[in-house]
């Protein structure tokens, strides 16, 4: 790495980020951090750029101004090489699944093995299993993506995003239509890989019981800003006006 | 670039700003399409490792198309002979017909109607599904794992058409030269064996490329241009789709109008060389 990418940096850095699309402005001024090891959750009203968070710490979007730095590296900045490096070392859980339509769940989850690596049948089989069975979908491998439920392809698409055992993982909404068992279970995984092999997470979420379990500090986005950002504890506590009336405690 | 709304992987698909005039919208969607297949044309060397998705397009394309194929080729061979056996029988020329209906088909006939065929069924499939996968993020998916999609998506498509066009171009000159037997033998009294020796006679060995006939090669090569043609539009409308299902038919419908414009273009001026320089 020849950019600064001493240990104390954060994993993500999001400085003054503005991001519109035509007239309609997304992200205006936001700005934040996730620590490493951490898990930070995103909450906010639908709508208001949440998804199009993630797409810039991925580098799908990049910003109008502002600086988007991911394991110290500008990512706008990264050549085509050097952003394939960064993806390697990420996951990302897209909302809808995001699966590949013409590929079964096990080719799915297989794919960026058999594209990226020179990994053996075997082995490739092997790992794609593991992960299939750490989403409670272990006999899935044949299932084709229409036919399986809303939530199933949501855990596909997490198998999908662990395989390269990545170090920083992106959640867009991974417990949306998810039945409260499973939900736990996914946030269980959440919580796991981040206190057994220190990945780094930021999460888009709703369910403030999931936020409760996995998130380190929890950041409402609204207006394209950060308006809030603390630990959940606090963050529910809030008397903070705007939190207030998300979640429709003001006193009307 | 600046407010390219849309960053894409790729240094090769720029997604063109809404704005623009007409004509320089058009040449900035024909320049994609240029880089797009140029892009791909590097890759050809990953032909080994796509071999299966290649073969794979190969017999869906030719699955979707070959009876449509048939029955068109079999009419138009049909239509040659009757229009071309009036007239030359006018002239006591009948025997002649096996001949035209030969070299129209083979030249002319054949590779374009394969070709419009081609674009109206497997051309629409390909933009619908590229269309498809890019409005449900597949497409951003493939991108953030570094999975290269000109390689996975574009090249299978672009060779697979590139090596059908021809077979079944030469499935519609048999049939079409077939039907116009017919034609010749039941309404204009030539019979078989005049209409065929002259048909055979009509597509002479050239003693060049393994001694296939000038213009059965040439439209033979005709059809592989217009299948990389075909398949480099699907594909570049289907990534360009945006918007949900709408967005998905606006691509089909656009990939479909253009690739069929694109083969009578490209066929005048492919004639144009073959023939006159
Ligand atoms: N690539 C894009 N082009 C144009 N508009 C977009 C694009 N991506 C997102 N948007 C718009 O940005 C807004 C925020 O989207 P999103 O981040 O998906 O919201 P959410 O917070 O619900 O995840 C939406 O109005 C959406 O229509
Ligand atoms: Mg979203």
């Amino acid at each position: 790495m020849s950019a600064p990418s001493n240990n104390t940096a954060p994993v993500i850095r999001f400085s003054d980020v503005h991001k519109s699309f035509g007239e309609k402005k997304i992200l205006a001024g936001f700005s934040m951090e996730l620590e490493k090891g951490q898990t930070l959750a995103i909450m906010g009203p639908s709508g208001v750029g949440k998804s199009v968070t993630l797409k810039h710490a991925i580098g799908i979007l990049t910003p109008d101004a502002g600086s988007v730095e991911v394991f110290g590296q500008e990512i706008s900045k990264a050549t085509r090489k050097e952003l394939a490096e960064m993806r390697k070392r990420m996951g990302y859980v897209f909302q809808e699944g995001a699966l590949i339509n013409w590929l079964s769940v096990g080719d799915n989850v297989a794919l960026p093995l058999r594209e990226n690596t020179d990994l053996k049948e075997d082995e490739i089989r092997e790992r794609v299993q593991r992960r299939l069975e750490l989403v409670h979908i272990p006999d899935a491998w044949e299932l084709m993506p229409s036919e399986i439920s809303g939530g199933m392809k949501k855990r596909v698409g997490i198998a999908r995003a662990l395989i390269t055992d990545p170090e920083l993982i992106l959640y867009d909404e991974p417990n949306a239509g998810l039945d409260p068992e499973i939900a736990r279970s996914i946030n269980a995984l959440i919580r796991e890989l981040q206190e057994r092999l220190g990945v780094s997470s930021l999460v888009v979420e709703h369910r403030i019981d999931c936020i409760r379990t996995v998130a380190d500090e929890v950041l409402f986005l609204d207006g394209g800003k950060a308006v809030v950002q603390a630990k959940p504890e606090e963050f529910f506590n809030s008397s903070h006006p705007r939190l207030a009336r998300f979640f429709g405690k003001d006193s009307a | 670039m600046k407010d390219a709304s849309h960053i894409q992987p790729a240094e090769e698909v720029v997604i063109a700003p809404a704005k623009a005039s007409g004509f320089t919208s058009f040449l900035r969607a024909e320049g994609e399409r240029v880089e797009l297949l140029l892009s791909t044309l590097r890759r050809l060397g990953h032909i080994g490792k796509r071999s299966r998705l290649i073969y794979e397009q190969m017999f869906l394309s030719g699955i979707q198309t070959l009876h449509v194929v048939l029955l068109v080729g079999l009419f138009i061979g049909m239509i040659v002979s009757l229009q071309t056996g009036i007239e030359l029988a006018k002239l006591g020329q009948q025997d002649q017909i096996g001949t035209i209906v030969a070299i129209s088909m083979a030249r002319e006939m054949g590779p374009f109607i394969t070709a419009t065929i081609l674009a109206a069924t497997v051309g629409s499939a390909i933009a619908a599904e590229l269309g498809t996968m890019s409005v449900s993020n597949e497409l951003d998916a493939l991108e953030v794992m570094s999975i290269d999609r000109l390689s996975l998506l574009v090249l299978p498509r672009l060779v697979g058409l590139a090596l059908i066009a021809p077979l079944l171009t030469l499935v519609c000159d048999t049939i079409g030269i077939i039907g116009g037997a017919f034609v010749a033998q039941a309404q204009l009294n030539v019979g078989y064996e005049m209409y065929l020796t002259s048909a055979i006679d009509a597509l002479r060995p050239t003693g060049l490329l393994l001694n296939v006939p000038k213009d059965l090669y040439a439209g033979l090569l005709k059809a592989l241009v217009f299948g990389v043609m075909i398949a480099t539009i699907a594909c570049n409308e289907g990534f360009k789709a945006k918007g949900g299902a709408l967005g998905v038919g606006r691509a089909t419908r656009a990939s479909v109008r253009d690739a069929i414009i694109g083969v009578i273009v490209i066929n005048y001026f492919m004639t144009w060389f073959m023939y006159q320089a």
